[in-house]
């Protein structure tokens, strides 16, 4: 170990694929540089297995700039890592210190079935887009950008809530397995916004609906799902998406 | 090769009308028996998978994520153009259109660049309907900033994440469509192979990345919607997964790949740090409308930034180019930063950085003006480097970012291959030498909602398309082809890893050549040295390569493997195109070929074409083709920007 590196045990999560149970495996890694992503760490420990003629721990990503949402894994039980708001690509070695255990596992959740090692399958989230999440508009014929004023605060809003990368570390790290924040944040944006006004009702109702199908829980005001959000998206889209749901089902 | 632009009669500003009016159409009863395939989900994908299939088609779209949502458009940071002149500063679609070819350096269509301006103000107006939260002055209109190489505010963002929101505006249209039974979603899904029956495009193989599974799927019009090739050098501001295969797949099969050594190595990246690195960050270009790059004045100065002294900085671009300052377009302050580090002035640990400094900005609007416009990107750089822009300079250097070659197309966006269609990033069309800032996302969308609907129409309202499926014997024997090509790439690996190279590490050495010699400064020498040296890669990755598992399961190293393979072959037409342009443009700097002042030097007498390679074989030389360009709207200049 030099000034800038550290060494690392690995405890990894392995499974071969989703029929297969999976174990947790130890790796030792030396010499880690502090300036490294946890991502590249990973591509060490790969290269290393590789060498070894075993096999690479499988994860998911790719932007590797904290904004595509598809890395992500739980380590030492926390979804993406210690540092707040950050991504596991984002997550650098020097939060950690020469000696320490890591133990990295996937999102877990009834409705993210694991595929191999850590990569999960979280086309649940599409669905619950494509149960509501848009404006119902064609391409053509729409007016003039500047047609609707929209006040800076209530577009800032929107934006707070649009910047989800739906990575799905809110619905890991959620006891109830619940995807409200994910749900709450694409529903606020768009029931904040003039353009969203037309479908509020529907567009509340049959998200919910969806999420509950696919086998995601409720929220307990636990609020772990905000504090691992690497967008910080704040748990009041949740009470937003709460009251937009009252409304569309008791209002009428 | 047949290179028949399309470009429309008429006056350049009725060009696009006429060629609406001329094209023929498919009446709407008639379109959901026509298949279009679209491979790639990021902005040109998205886009006109949801269009077309809001317009009647039968889509299938795919992609190798896992969701649609997360293609490389996502990562855009600054913003889009538009020449709506909501700012009244003089902006117009005429200017707009005079302000990319100009940085383009006269590379590209009079046609397309201006049919891309025509078309950027409806981009905006269908973003702000689909709900992309823009950002917003207090009154309630669209907010704007400015961006290098234009001297209007005609920039549209939010935040500092513009290409994801309009990526999930996109996203947002075609789940839409999918809900709606319009659009099959193929996830995790590589495009393996190009299937051609008769010469034309009619379908493709993909392989499941989750179990190794080769399909086959047959289509009327297969649409590439697959972006860049930066990761031929391993290291660029590009996501991991985005590679070539698709592009170089249609080309071994006929398509003409155009300018390939155009790719745009952007001013502002956080430098390299360890070559344990995967990828390099970008810093969005709007920085430099607020920092201030600069150098210390004295070769290996070493002090921390704070000591050195006003009048012993070096705000080199400010005092070379005093109009543009800051904000010049990204060729011309990536070979700057250059210029700078090679006269031994960089800083940092590497001496391969310059400062970008805010330091002046903070003091005259404050830090929460800053962190307003900024915040998100001052974060990102403090993760990555520990380090607060607020409180000390950031440190810069170029990196490759985009990609301005691709596959050549025809007014229509239609490759050489008959039903072959390539949009956004993938294909070469508007960005001529170098691209401006915010004009990719322009491009995508432009391409993608309003340009490939009526190509499509005029395809297949004049063409007898003859029913094809799956069962016709050339997707056997494409996937065949498919299956050979895996298990030739894993026959290296079946006595073990003994003495074998990872994929990673022959893909560095690949990048590197490239870096070294086909990077921001080319010559003859150079690329001469690395096409002889390239073949010997090739090799080595044959012969050597080890890849763990087999070809029948989840196998990242496997599919890392393949798109390398490709990137290998299509470096060879890289350096040849780098070696062939002898004049330097845009991007392009032969280093034989500049004026005086060091700038890049045209030569449109000899040069003023668009350069598309002919596959001919294996171990055969590709042909070069030319496709003259012509300027009959505007007069190329030395482009200046003093």
């Amino acid at each position: 170990m030099t000034k800038n590196s550290i060494d690392l045990t690995l405890k990894i999560w392995r499974q071969e694929n989703s029929r297969k149970t999976g174990v947790f495996e130890t790796y030792r890694l030396k010499d880690i540089s502090t300036d490294m992503s946890f991502l590249e760490m990973l591509d060490v420990l790969n290269e290393k297995l590789t060498r070894e003629g075993r096999d690479p721990v499988a994860f998911d990503h790719d932007c590797r700039e904290g904004i595509c949402g598809t890395c992500g894994a739980v380590i030492n039980g926390v979804a993406h890592g210690p540092e707040p708001e950050t991504t596991l690509c984002q997550l650098h070695m020097r939060h950690f210190e020469n000696g320490d255990t890591l133990v990295i596992e996937p999102f877990r959740s009834r409705a993210f079935p694991v595929k191999k090692d850590l990569i999960i399958d979280r086309s649940s989230l599409d669905r619950i887009i494509q149960a509501g999440g848009y404006v119902s508009v064609n391409t053509g014929g729409t007016p003039d950008g500047n047609a609707t004023p929209i006040p800076s605060a209530t577009a800032e809003l929107a934006m707070d809530a649009a910047a989800c990368i739906g990575c799905g570390a809110c619905v890991a790290s959620c006891p109830n397995g619940a995807a409200m924040l994910f749900t709450g944040a694409k529903i606020s944006q768009l029931s904040l916004l003039p353009q969203g006004q037309p479908e509020r009702k529907e567009r509340a109702m049959a998200m919910v609906t969806a999420m509950d199908k696919e086998g995601f829980g409720n929220c307990i005001n636990a609020k772990e799902c905000e504090a691992v959000c690497p967008k910080g998206i704040s748990i009041r889209n949740i009470a937003r998406m709460n009251r937009e749901f009252v409304k569309a089902s008791f209002l009428g | 090769m047949e290179l028949t632009a399309n470009v429309p009669e008429g006056p350049l500003s009725e060009k696009w009308d006429n060629h609406r009016f001329s094209s023929k159409l498919v009446n709407p009863a008639n379109r959901r028996k026509y298949k279009i395939i679209i491979v790639g989900t990021g902005l040109a994908g998205a886009s006109a998978s949801a269009t077309l299939a809001e317009q009647g088609y039968e889509v299938s779209s795919f992609c190798i994520q896992d969701s649609p949502r997360r293609a490389h458009s996502i990562a855009a940071q600054g913003g889009i153009n538009a020449a709506k002149n909501y700012q009244n500063d003089g902006d117009s679609i005429w200017r707009l259109f005079y302000d990319t070819i100009k940085g383009g350096d006269f590379r590209s269509r009079e046609a397309n660049v201006y049919r891309l301006a025509q078309v950027s103000n409806n981009i905006i107006d269908q973003c702000v309907a689909q709900g992309v939260p823009f950002a917003r002055e207090y009154g309630g209109t669209l907010a704007n900033r400015s961006f290098g190489g234009a001297q209007v505010s005609r920039t549209f963002y939010a935040r500092g994440q513009t290409g994801q929101q309009l990526l999930l505006g996109a996203y947002s249209a075609l789940s839409r469509q999918i809900k709606a039974g319009n659009v099959t979603m193929h996830t995790r899904q590589e495009m393996m192979e190009l299937v051609l029956v008769d010469g034309v495009a009619r379908g493709i193989v993909t392989r499941d990345i989750i179990n190794g599974e080769l399909t086959t799927h047959s289509a009327d019009v297969v649409i590439l919607a697959t972006g860049g090739y930066g990761n031929a050098y391993f290291l660029s501001t590009n996501a991991m997964a985005s590679n070539v295969t698709a592009a170089w797949r249609a080309h071994k099969q006929g398509a003409g790949f155009a300018n390939p050594c155009f790719v745009q190595i952007h001013p502002t990246c956080i430098p390299v740090h360890g070559s344990y690195q995967s990828k390099l960050t970008l810093m969005s270009e709007s920085l430099r409308n607020d920092g201030r790059v600069w150098v210390p004045k004295k070769p290996g100065d070493t002090r921390p930034p704070a000591s050195i002294p006003e009048e012993e900085r070096d705000y080199y671009l400010e005092n070379k180019y005093p109009s543009f300052g800051n904000l010049v377009p990204r060729d011309v302050a990536s070979r700057n930063a250059k210029e700078q580090c090679d006269a031994g002035k960089g800083v940092g640990t590497t001496h391969l950085a310059v400062y970008l400094d805010f330091s002046e900005a903070i003091s005259r609007i404050g830090e929460a003006a800053i962190l307003k416009k900024y915040g998100n990107l001052f974060q990102m750089y403090e993760k990555i480097t520990d380090s607060n822009p607020l409180h000390e300079p950031m440190m810069i250097y170029p990196a490759v970012h985009y990609t301005m070659g691709g596959l050549w197309v025809d007014y229509n966006l239609m490759t050489t291959i008959p039903g072959l269609f390539a949009i956004g990033e993938c294909n070469f069309s508007d960005h001529g030498a170098n691209r401006l800032g915010a004009s990719a996302l322009m491009q995508g969308l432009a391409d993608g909602y309003f340009i490939v609907g009526t190509s499509i129409a005029n395809y297949l309202g004049s063409t007898k398309t003859q029913a094809v499926n799956t069962d016709h014997p050339q997707f056997a024997a494409s996937k065949k082809q498919v299956q050979e090509r895996i298990a030739r790439l894993l026959q290296s690996s079946e006595d073990g890893p003994t003495g074998k190279l990872t994929v990673d590490e022959i893909h560095k050495e690949l990048g590197l050549l490239l870096w070294d010699h086909c990077g921001m400064a080319r010559n003859k020498e150079g690329l001469e040295k690395a096409l002889a040296e390239l073949p010997a890669i090739q090799e080595k990755f044959w012969k050597n390569v080890y890849i763990p598992g087999s070809g029948e399961e989840l196998n990242q190293s496997l599919e890392r493997a393949g798109r390398l393979a490709d990137f290998l072959e299509f470096a060879e037409i890289m350096i040849r195109d780098a070696l062939a342009r002898k004049e330097s443009c845009g991007c392009h700097l032969r280093e034989e070929s500049q004026t005086e002042e060091n700038e890049a030097k045209r030569d449109d007498n000899n040069y003023s074409h668009v350069a598309v390679w002919e596959y001919q074989g294996k171990d055969k030389e590709p042909t070069l083709h030319h496709e003259k360009l012509t300027f009959e709207n505007v007069t190329p200049s030395q482009r200046s920007y003093k």
